[in-house]
């Protein structure tokens, strides 16, 4: 493999020349963007296919063999559809909405790392990067709201950017243990940190809010306010059709997939093998088990669980989780002063 | 250091292109019969009776002053949990000074309603 790369890196650089780190550059973007959102296609089927199954029904299996072309024949569709744009609607930012919100949603993968060696930008503020960039998504929120000028994509994106916001604190908190015990903001370095113990053994609670949180921050269900149909149509989305509307979802279903990787790096432990003797398996397979096995919480929230109401919501945001996170954090930080330096 | 940068500028050029370029395929590839019922915007059937962007709760506001504060805070706490093991024990607690005055303020908004929702 070594070799090859080598072999690649000389063959590129004679025949581009300056331009070879760029073009190289890009090959490794697609490399990362491809599998994700081959993930983010299929975790649409997943989840039609489990709540189906947890339902007693079938779910889409007409498509192809098992309805494993259906996301094929859903993006197909939404692109051939029209795209409509209201009349009253402020069309830039009406457009610019989707992108921003895509956009974000991709863009934060560029520090994620799969294994030691496998990660596209290995920046030293990795983790203040994820989250800075990430929080960008609620800008699109806003905008296409706003862009709409519509009653119920108004008081949805509202809602939305409002919950955002809120468990972003909350999330925030939950994650300064972490670095507290690891003394990284690089996402290589929290993994590396986990080698002895994961830090969902002494941050269990943590992770319970990080996953609340994050439930909550991606509009999931059963926080899935902004989009509830019953009383605001669809949201933010409302005014949105063909691919302007799919890539809203696109960015939902990315954000999901990337907040339950962030999970799997600072709590379980990465690619790391649970025990020491299961290290014969490749830390990209632990990696993918892990990450399924957030992928699935979610999924099966969503089957179980009614949907909060709106006062509910923010009340658990402000009055529990954040004064919750905060006591931990002075917790922590006074056991790892009276146990001296863990 | 910093071309530790430049696949991250790379990539926010790829991405952003990506949503323009399916927007745009989008576009192209759909019908396009636009007409007048088409464009009006969602209100159950009926011509939109008033304006839209007339006035939202107050308390949105509220909480955007709220977040702005917590959001700095966990921006402060970020660089002091990396340097947590060097600062030492005084550095701790001045960090847990620096939390109790803001818990003073937050237990007022709290007191004052600011985080109630009906």
């Amino acid at each position: 493999m070594a070799e090859f790369l080598e072999y690649m890196h000389g063959m590129g650089t004679d025949l581009l020349g300056p331009v070879w780190p760029l073009a190289w550059t890009v090959i490794k973007i697609a490399v990362l963007l491809a599998p994700v959102m081959f993930c983010v296609t299929y975790l649409t089927l997943a989840e039609r296919r489990i709540i189906g199954f947890m339902q007693i029904r079938i779910g889409p299996n007409r498509v192809g063999p098992f309805g494993l072309l259906q996301p094929i024949a859903d993006a197909v569709k939404l692109f051939v559809k029209e795209t409509l744009i209201p009349e009253k609607a402020d069309k830039v930012v009406f457009l610019l909405a989707p992108i921003i919100t895509l956009g974000a949603a991709l863009t934060a993968w560029a520090v994620i790392p799969f294994s030691p060696e496998l990660i596209l930008a290995d920046i030293n503020v990795g983790l203040l990067y994820v989250l800075a960039i990430s929080s960008l998504g609620v800008y699109g929120l806003l905008m296409s709201g706003w862009a709409s000028n519509s009653r119920y994509a108004f008081l949805g994106s509202l809602r939305s950017a409002a919950q955002m916001v809120s468990y972003e604190v909350s999330m925030g908190f939950t994650l300064i243990p972490v670095i507290m015990l690891s003394g990284s903001l690089s996402l290589k370095d929290v993994v590396a940190a986990q080698s002895g113990m994961w830090f969902v053994i002494p941050l269990f609670p943590m992770f319970v809010i990080y996953f609340i949180s994050v439930v909550a921050e991606t509009n999931r269900a059963p926080f899935d306010l902004p989009e509830a149909e019953a009383e605001l149509v669809s949201g933010f989305a409302t005014e949105y059709s063909a691919m302007s509307y799919g890539m809203f979802f696109l960015g939902e279903y990315a954000n999901m997939l990337l907040v339950s990787t962030l999970g799997v790096l600072m709590f379980l432990g990465g690619w790391l093998p649970p025990v020491s003797w299961l290290g014969f398996i490749p830390g990209i397979i632990w990696f993918l088990i892990k990450l399924g096995v957030l992928l699935f919480a979610f999924l099966w929230i969503r089957a179980t669980f009614p949907r909060y109401r709106y006062d509910q919501l923010m009340r658990l945001g402000w009055k529990v989780f954040l004064p919750f996170s905060l006591f931990w954090i002075f917790l922590t930080g006074t056991i790892i002063h009276l146990v001296g330096a863990v | 250091m910093l071309e530790n940068y430049f696949p991250v500028l790379v990539l926010l050029a790829i991405a952003f292109g990506l949503g323009i370029v399916i927007l745009a395929a989008s576009y192209l590839a759909g019908i396009k019969r636009p007409n007048a019922v088409k464009r009006s915007q969602y209100e159950c059937g009926f011509d939109p009776l008033t304006r839209i962007r007339l006035q939202f709760d107050v308390r949105y506001y509220l909480l955007a002053i709220l977040f702005v504060v917590f959001d700095i805070e966990a921006a402060f706490l970020f660089p002091w949990a990396v340097a947590f093991r060097d600062i030492g024990f005084l550095g701790f607690v001045e960090m847990m000074l620096f939390l109790f005055i803001l818990l003073v303020g937050y237990a007022y908004a709290w007191k004052k309603g600011a985080l109630e929702w009906e």
